[in-house]
């Protein structure tokens, strides 16, 4: 049944009461001057407890997230958040960020040995925690090159090359960082080509951005090559780790030529996206880079860790304190229960799991690139649902009545009407055969019956919104 | 060891089979064959219980029991137990980003609801869907700043959080914008009158209120003064003051902006807190990150979607006002949250509780031998500068030992400021509390 959800304002009435505190136990006394007070009373819903529990109650009963069902949203890896993880994040919620050195060696502890843990998994000597995000850690990672150039007094290497292929944070994080980009079409398989990073050299070359697996989910063989030749002409090379969960102790982009890297622990490591964040986009680098990190950088000293300041070269900070603490914990909490063996067997399923979903949807789909894929798979419509006007979105709408989150639609850009799926090693054989099922399904009402996959989705508690609508005259807050 | 993966050894092999392949090494062809690992050098995995005893014995090497007169950016309060409750439901915090409009109505209306709340308690109009932090928040305003006015230069109040203005120069320095503080009076409020003559080719001013050094600032003469040199005005505010002291609005700010971490976030060591940040329906296209906006559906029901992303990153690529994409969803829902239970009245009572019983302190510790208030005529919200006689450290660590966390020795952040303390009371501090620290303080200035 359809219907709109009311707003917690809507709920409201006057003197309705959620909270209480005790009574003020100190003498009052009129300390603020009337010039600098509020002029009208506060405006915020007034609602009893129960009211407030049951309107956010009922707003997650509108939402869908890992413990609902499968999620395979391509480049999101949507793997199940652990529970222990959660409940051992909360062990440190009273700790005070600037509490005293002698009080926080447990905290700084665990960020030495993420540090630790993620130099071993990903070949970089030296880490940063405090990047709050993805795009966040890209833009981290980018400023550490910039400073590195610009310590060498190399002031002309202005230009960060990125495949056509990469995410949009790619080019917006660089341009964020300072630079220029230079755009470079993908080789047919959606891989770098060769040509064309070439001819893209230059003495302006600061670095190239590089999502790999990249985002058809293809590990470009021509790694090494492609490392090689920009070093050869004075960049550095930059790993986007969205995609790491297809090589997480298989292989290690320190040790095929990268500087530095970051990493989605929100996808790769397993802690929950909340909705969009808070995550963790760790950022990793090379000996020679470690000088630029921002403060404070965590240094093992005995048995311990420090929090390191004096750091004269260090970029300085991107945000408050040391970053999301909490998600930290649940990323320690994940290394040390897979531990090395679960890591690699983590990837190996993820990777199994994205080839197995394309080896059944082979013949139903088109496969623009059919061949092994990493932890996701592309796939399209076939021309003949396309002729019957039915897209990608209406396969993704349909998927919804499936009970199956759909995957991610038109991305990557450069593979027209693309669906982007990673199941990740968390779900089972049955749970891909039943997505397989659906998406058999859908594909014959596709062909049988268009007309039908226009007004999916069916089920949810609300239909297709007008998003053109909201756009042109955006109502961003309720007036009441 | 812990798996997560569910497929059994044979269930794996079957799928192999199924896909034409022998063993799991086929599926990393791609991959050159002198870069696999042979193996990860990590130790074995952890059962659950064993997780459970390493980070107990972590966290026992904190100290996490001592009442605390400390904030510098990161405020104890108290949050209500429906807050941790309601954030457990997984449907919130184990989804992604809501894309997918018809699957994420919960989570877009909760946005929806706290960019409401933030335009409510600041008086303004447009708030996007969080960013990292307030630090952040400082960083991206900086940018739509430049954006707005097309100049590359930005005015700061000295009474910014020093790690903000830390941030902010890391941002500054690599997208090519000058920074120029504007220093503090001898009141310890930002010095309006430097502001004429810093303003030539600036964009904009960030100032806090009340600033880093507890003080209140006279917003409506710096809005003035900012207004009268084409600046935009961007208000760094703590949302708790906003129970008691005047908004963004009130005075006319261009952009209010700050940390949310007190509206229901634990101090947690530094993060996830909540960045945030609104501004007027004129410069509504200036805000950077998402933002969450209403619409219909096909049968005419109110319903939410994110929108106004022809700004953002995934549409614009290079062109984009900021590359933010994750943000700090699941506190902004915190902090609705937050506002929902504690009501108007509830931020109310927060503040005013604050206010007296920092207050009460300031006045028991300056009535002590060996203290004075640094500002002592200019008012102040819930934090305030002491000087001792004593060095700021050697107090801190002195109340340490009596099982007090004090304020803040200000050497922290400027070496030079030997003898300055910050200090912080907020409600969670009982009377109890307030006269314990009072009397060990004391014994130490004695």
């Amino acid at each position: 049944m359809r219907s709109a959800y009311k707003l917690v304002f809507e709920r409201s009435l006057p003197g309705r009461k959620g909270y209480d505190l005790p009574k003020l136990d100190v003498p009052e006394k009129d300390v603020i001057p009337a010039s600098c007070k509020k002029t009208a009373p506060v405006k915020l819903p007034e609602l009893a407890e129960v009211d407030m529990v049951r309107h956010f109650v009922g707003l997650s009963r509108r939402n869908y997230g890992v413990d609902n069902g499968f999620y395979p949203l391509g480049s999101c890896t949507m793997k199940y958040n652990p529970k222990i993880n959660e409940e051992i994040a909360t062990l440190f919620e009273n700790l005070h960020p600037y509490a005293d050195a002698s009080c926080t060696q447990g905290a700084v502890d665990v960020m030495l040995m993420i540090d630790e843990a993620l130099a071993k998994i990903t070949g970089f000597p030296a880490f940063t925690l405090q990047p709050a995000a993805g795009a966040h850690g890209e833009y981290t990672g980018l400023t550490l090159i910039k400073a590195y150039h610009d310590n060498r007094k190399d002031y002309e290497r202005t230009v960060i090359v990125v495949p056509d292929a990469a995410h949009g944070t790619n080019p917006a994080s660089a341009a964020l960082a300072g630079f220029k980009i230079r755009e470079i079409a993908s080789a047919p398989d959606g891989g770098v080509d060769l040509e064309a990073l070439r001819a893209a050299m230059g003495p302006d070359v600061a670095g190239l951005m590089l999502t790999n697996p990249n985002t058809l989910g293809i590990f470009d063989h021509n790694i090494l090559e492609i490392t090689k030749i920009v070093h050869d002409a004075g960049g550095l090379c930059y790993y986007d780790g969205a995609n790491f969960n297809a090589v997480m102790g298989v292989a290690r982009p320190g040790d095929m030529g990268f500087d530095v890297l970051h990493l989605n622990v929100h996808k790769t490591f397993s802690t929950p996206h909340g909705g969009g964040g808070p995550g963790c986009g760790a950022v990793g680098c090379t000996a020679e880079l470690a000088q630029f990190l921002p403060i404070p950088v965590v240094v093992r000293d005995g048995e311990h860790g420090r929090l390191e300041y004096d750091r004269p070269l260090s970029v300085g900070k991107v945000k408050a304190f040391y970053g999301n603490f909490s998600v930290m914990l649940k990323t320690l909490a994940y290394i040390e229960s897979m531990g090395g063996v679960g890591i690699t067997e983590g990837a190996q399923n993820a990777v199994l799991n994205a080839n197995y979903v394309m080896g059944m949807l082979r013949g139903v789909y088109d496969l623009p690139h059919d061949r092994i894929c990493m932890h996701e798979c592309v796939v399209t419509p076939t021309e003949e649902m396309i002729e019957k006007g039915v897209h990608t979105s209406d396969i993704a709408k349909g998927l919804i009545d499936y009970g199956v989150h759909p995957p991610t639609i038109y991305f990557p850009l450069i593979v027209h009407e693309a669906m982007m799926i990673e199941p990740t090693e968390t779900e089972s054989r049955e749970t891909l055969d039943a997505f397989v099922q659906a998406m058999k399904e859908i594909a014959q009402i596709a062909l049988s019956d268009p007309e039908a996959m226009h007004k999916m989705p069916l089920t949810t508690p609300v239909g297709r919104p007008d998003e053109v609508a909201a756009a042109r005259n955006p109502i961003v807050r309720h007036q009441w | 060891m812990r798996s997560y993966v569910p497929n059994t050894e044979s269930e794996r092999q079957a799928m192999l089979e199924a896909i034409g392949l022998k063993d799991m090494y086929d599926l990393f062809v791609d991959v050159p064959a002198d870069m696999l690992l042979k193996s990860l050098d990590l130790p074995e995995g952890k059962s659950e219980m064993e997780i459970r005893r390493l980070f107990a014995s972590l966290a026992a090497n904190t100290d996490q029991s001592t009442p605390i007169f400390r904030g510098a950016g990161a405020y104890h309060h108290y949050i209500p137990a429906a807050i941790p409750q309601l954030l457990a439901r997984s449907e919130f915090y184990t989804a992604y980003t809501p894309y997918q409009t018809e699957m994420s109505q919960g989570m877009l209306q909760a946005i929806f609801e706290y960019q409401t709340m933030i335009c409510d308690i600041t008086g303004m109009d447009a708030s996007n869907a969080s960013v990292y932090d307030g630090a952040h928040a400082c960083a991206e305003v900086m940018i739509a700043m430049r954006a707005s006015k097309r100049k590359a230069k930005v005015l700061y109040s000295a009474g910014l959080h020093p790690e903000y203005v830390e941030t902010m120069k890391t941002y500054a320095r690599f997208a090519g914008i000058e920074l120029v503080e504007v220093p503090l009076c001898a009141y310890g409020q930002t010095d309006g009158k430097a502001i004429a003559a810093l303003a030539e080719g600036a964009a904009g001013i960030l100032v806090a209120n009340p600033n880093f050094l507890g003080n209140i600032e006279d917003m409506d003469a710096l809005v003035e003064a900012a207004h009268a040199c084409g600046l935009l005005f961007g208000a760094v505010v703590n949302p708790i003051s906003l129970g008691e002291l005047k908004k963004p609005g009130d005075y006319g700010a261009d952009f209010a902006l700050g940390e949310g971490q007190p509206l229901g976030m634990p101090l947690n060591f530094g993060g996830p807190y909540l960045g945030f940040v609104a501004t007027t329906s004129k410069l509504m296209r200036s805000l950077t990150g998402r933002i969450v906006g209403e619409t219909t559906d096909d049968e005419g029901n109110r319903v939410y979607c994110l929108t106004l992303s022809a700004r953002e990153q995934h549409i614009r690529r290079e062109k984009a006002a900021s590359n933010i994409c994750s943000n700090q969803c699941l506190c902004a829902v915190t902090a609705s949250m937050y506002l929902s239970v504690m009501g108007p009245q509830g931020l109310e009572e927060v503040a005013e509780q604050c206010v007296q019983k920092a207050h009460y302190l300031a006045d028991a510790i300056t009535a002590l031998p060996g203290a004075k208030l640094r500002y002592p005529n200019t008012p102040f919200f819930h934090e305030f500068v002491v000087d001792f006689d004593e060095k700021a450290e050697k107090v801190d660590k002195a109340l340490l030992k009596a099982g007090y966390m004090s304020g803040l020795p200000l050497s922290r952040f400027d070496k030079a400021d030997a003898h300055g303390m910050l200090w912080c009371a907020t409600e969670l501090n009982t009377r109890e509390e307030l006269d314990g620290v009072v009397a060990a303080l004391k014994e130490v200035l004695k």
